[in-house]
């Protein structure tokens, strides 16, 4: 039983990874990024990990993501303004 | 060096460190078993000190010189891009207009703040009991407090949020680390040893000697430090813009 929950959480972690991979845009690659975050932090407390499944949580879903999220308006906002310009 | 050279040493080195992969590999304990010298031994020396949750044992006590190195990564990368996102000479400030929020979003942000700021205090006070600690409970209470500009805006944010406190708290909690280290030397010879306080009684909140307060410590670290980083984000996104008469 213990060893399905593992190899279903694996799989998820797997495909979530392969499609933020797969995506190009990076704002909804941040929005995968944020999932692959959850799948793994299921993962972690699957694996009995529960220490490692919060950081994942705290930092790979919410923190990382909204980094990526700021960045991507800050360089947006600096192309129309150059587009402006012009 | 010409490329040649560069190619064989590359390859050279990637095959040593795959042989020595691979070899550890095939020495490691199996998956999933339920002994592991290393754990066995983190085990008893938690429960000899009554810390109940084992890896804030090994992340305060049985290796809290590691956890200094970590903090202080921290502290040295927020440091470094404190520095680099400043507002330059050629940059002005915009005040960003009140934003509308939708009344769904407000009344989720405004309802779950809280919430999540508590959980993240919780989760920083029982460290040294339950799952997480201070980085944990510190990214969460952090992040928890940017509810606001989702709930809110900007101007909402950044009037519950001086700067000033939260860069003072980051260095204050910092060096707490490094005086509570110190004051290990008091009852023994070594940095950091776990020998100043009482262990206290298993389980509960004041156990485990030093492991709350350097818990707390870093606790109150990473809380300011991932304020202050994204802080000199959401500057950077929504209120600095590039001078346009040049």
């Amino acid at each position: 039983m213990a060893d399905a929950v593992i190899v279903v959480a694996l799989l998820l972690v797997a495909a979530s990874a392969t499609v933020a991979v797969a995506t190009r845009d990076p704002a909804r690659q941040a929005l995968v990024l944020s999932v692959l975050g959850v799948v793994l932090a299921v993962l972690f407390t699957v694996l009995q990990a529960p220490d490692v499944g919060l950081s994942q949580l705290a930092v790979g879903s919410a923190l990382t993501p909204l980094l990526l999220m700021l960045t991507v308006r800050k360089v947006r906002r600096c192309g129309r303004d150059e587009e402006q310009k012009r | 060096m010409s490329r040649r050279v560069r190619l064989w040493l590359v390859l050279t080195g990637g095959a040593g460190l795959a042989v020595l992969l691979v070899a550890a590999c095939l020495n490691l304990p199996s998956f999933g078993g339920d002994r592991h010298p290393y754990g066995d031994r983190a085990v008893r020396a938690s429960i000899a000190r009554h810390t109940a949750n084992v890896v804030s044992s090994v992340n305060f006590d049985q290796r809290a010189f590691d956890t200094l190195g970590e903090m202080t990564i921290l502290f040295g990368a927020v440091l470094g891009c404190v520095m680099l996102l400043r507002q330059t000479r050629d940059e002005h400030r915009a005040r960003p207009e009140p934003a509308e929020v939708a009344p769904p979003v407000r009344r989720y942000a405004l309802l779950v703040l809280p919430v999540a700021l508590v959980t993240g205090i919780y989760v920083i006070a029982h460290g040294q009991l339950s799952p997480g600690g201070g980085f944990q409970g510190g990214v969460v209470a952090a992040t928890a407090l940017h509810l606001l500009y989702l709930g809110a805006d900007y101007r909402a944010l950044e009037r519950i949020r001086p700067l000033g406190v939260y860069e003072v708290g980051d260095a204050l909690a910092a060096s707490s680390y490094v005086v509570l280290g110190l004051a290990g030397l008091l009852g023994s010879t070594t940095f950091l040893a776990n020998s100043l306080l009482p262990y206290g009684t298993f389980n509960t909140l004041s156990s485990g000697g030093t492991v709350p307060l350097l818990n707390a410590a870093v606790g109150m670290e990473v809380a300011c430090a991932v304020v202050l980083l994204l802080a000199r984000f959401l500057d950077q996104a929504v209120e600095i813009e590039k001078e346009n008469g040049e």
